[in-house]
């Protein structure tokens, strides 16, 4: 998901121009001039003209400030309003994504298109095949009937001269799971019942219509407060930056962080867990077990895959146990989970100890923004108490070698291994239901695992690379 | 012969600008040329400070910049150079 797009670096830059401001204490009164400033008339368009360009900023940068697109009430609502509303509330609502309908009418309602090399031949096999009548014929040309059209394809495939081409609406084909469609008007409308939270919608879009909820007004506010801030970090920060990882926590202390903890000291818990689980279910004769601490999978299950439901582990993630023992410690301080996606920042919505979530997309802008580089030697100790077995949890089979480890001759263990959700492996899981391969299953909703979140900033093969060499030793601060 | 020198930057503003699928160029280097070409890092080439963030990721092929690179710009200037 890594692969840089313009409407990627337009997001990475809209947040680096909001965090400086934030930073300075000056985002009130610039704010609403950060549209013109990113977007002056001068400037080529991206869309139809930079009025339109402008207007799409002003909707992301809501999202920056943890609204949807239906927050807003009245057009004329400044960006600046918004921020006061920001800094005023208590806490932020839950449905991490919405999609700006005005960035995204820009897709087909039918895929078949009938292009100009239609020859208007005398067999018309498009017209034959169609059982929806959808097909006439004017100017010389076969048309599509949007309102007939139901997108078989049987026009396209019977036409000798290749003349109608299929479009795709790239965000209903990333959607594992049909969660994201169009309603009366066009628009497409994410179904808050049906979304897994895999955030393939988001990276697929090329409008970058998909906006999420961020939490960096709220963090700020914690960070500049007497209240503790403490960051957990997800397993895959270790990927994220070409340095060794003690650098890369020691530069997320400095953007004022009280204190910084590795998400894979929870991992030594889930590991146990987990192992200790399988070896009961086991013993008691269950069929097989799966992993439990993707998210996306998690709610996969939970809401499609009822036959797949009651063999997940009910061992919690590594961010649940690392945030339980920070909060034990620190019953009063904010925690502030630092995450790879999407998935990560539903689940810490209904974690009893996670306060916020802070994408690795908005750490990474937070470095610049602050000037901090994440390569700089620091002093970070970092806690040699955790297993290295434990930093691979990042990558695909990374959880699985983890559990195995644990899990030794107390039982046979047969992995499978599913790197991915797509419409495919969610049929093959549909299957273990009847018969697994298997007795234990790790699924991870990214092919890779979680260097390959939405919200990455490295390319997930330079990061896996990382993650990988780091699970094999002794921590060393010479590791990249 | 003399090598043509890659300094890639890894700073984190090049690095989150898209700059990390660059560590691949290895990979991505004709054959006929892999002897020619030497790839280092580069901490942070201070190009981010001197032209503002559009421009990153920077990458110096010999004594030429490159902006907004890809592992395509690169390789083309290397080729260029390798003349």
């Amino acid at each position: 998901m890594a692969v840089t797009t313009n409407t990627m670096m337009l997001r990475r830059e809209l947040l680096t121009r909001m965090i400086k401001h934030l930073k300075e204490g000056t985002l009130k009164e610039n704010i609403d001039r950060i549209p013109y400033i990113m977007r002056p008339r001068d400037m080529d368009p991206l869309r139809c003209c930079v009025y339109k360009d402008r207007a799409m900023i002003k909707y992301r940068a809501m999202g920056v400030m943890g609204f949807g697109t239906d927050d807003e009430k009245d057009e004329m609502t400044s960006l600046s309003e918004y921020y006061d509303r920001a800094l005023d509330r208590k806490k932020i609502e839950k449905e991490p994504l919405s999609v700006m309908d005005a960035a995204c009418s820009a897709c087909v309602k039918v895929n078949y298109v009938v292009t100009n090399m239609c020859r208007g031949c005398v067999a018309r096999p498009c017209a034959g095949s169609c059982n929806k009548d959808a097909i006439s014929f004017y100017n010389g040309q076969a048309h599509i009937d949007h309102q007939k059209c139901v997108n078989c394809g049987l026009c396209q495939k019977n036409c000798p001269f290749h003349a109608i081409i299929y479009v795709p609406i790239p965000c209903e084909e990333a959607c594992p799971v049909g969660a994201i469609s169009k309603n009366e008007d066009g628009k497409e409308h994410i179904d808050p019942e049906k979304c897994i939270y895999c955030g393939r919608c988001i990276s697929a879009c090329p409008f970058g219509a998909v906006i999420e909820r961020s939490h960096i007004i709220d963090i700020f506010k914690s960070i500049n407060s007497p209240k503790k801030t403490i960051a957990i970090v997800a397993p895959a920060i270790a990927g994220q930056f070409k340095t060794p990882l003690h650098n890369i926590l020691g530069a997320i202390k400095k953007l004022g962080f009280d204190e910084v903890v590795e998400v894979a000291k929870g991992a030594d818990v889930t590991t146990k867990n987990e192992a200790e689980e399988f070896i009961t279910k086991m013993e008691a004769g269950e069929k097989f077990m799966t992993t439990s601490c993707c998210p996306s999978y998690y709610m996969l299950a939970a809401r499609h895959l009822p036959e797949v439901k009651p063999y997940v582990s009910h061992t919690r993630s590594p961010m649940y146990y690392t945030a339980e023992i920070v909060r034990q410690q620190n019953p009063d301080a904010t925690i502030v989970f630092v995450a790879p996606c999407l998935a990560k920042r539903f689940e810490a919505y209904s974690d009893p100890y996670v306060d916020y979530t802070l994408s690795f997309e908005e750490l990474g802008t937070m470095l610049i923004a602050y000037n901090v580089n994440a390569s700089e030697q620091s002093e970070y100790a970092v806690d040699k108490t955790i297993d290295p077995i434990s930093r691979g949890y990042a990558a695909s089979s990374g959880v699985m070698n983890a559990v195995a480890v644990a899990v030794g001759d107390k039982a046979e263990i047969i992995p499978v291994v599913i790197d991915g959700i797509n419409k495919d492996t969610i049929k093959e899981l549909r299957k273990f239901a009847k018969a697994c391969p298997g007795n234990m299953v790790e699924v991870m909703a990214c092919e890779g695992g979680c260097v390959n979140g939405c919200n990455v900033v490295a390319n997930p093969k330079v990061a896996t690379r990382q993650v990988q060499e780091l699970a094999k030793h002794k921590y060393d601060n010479n590791i990249i | 012969m003399q090598k043509i020198v890659v300094k890639i930057c890894t700073g984190t503003l090049c690095y989150v600008m898209g700059g990390s699928e660059l560590q691949l160029l290895g990979e991505h280097i004709p054959t006929e040329l892999q002897e020619r070409v030497e790839i280092k890092g580069a901490t942070c080439l201070d190009y981010c400070n001197q032209t503002g963030s559009g421009n990153a990721p920077y990458v110096l092929v010999g004594e030429k910049v490159i902006e907004s690179a890809t592992i395509a710009k690169i390789i083309y200037e290397i080729k260029e150079q390798a003349k």
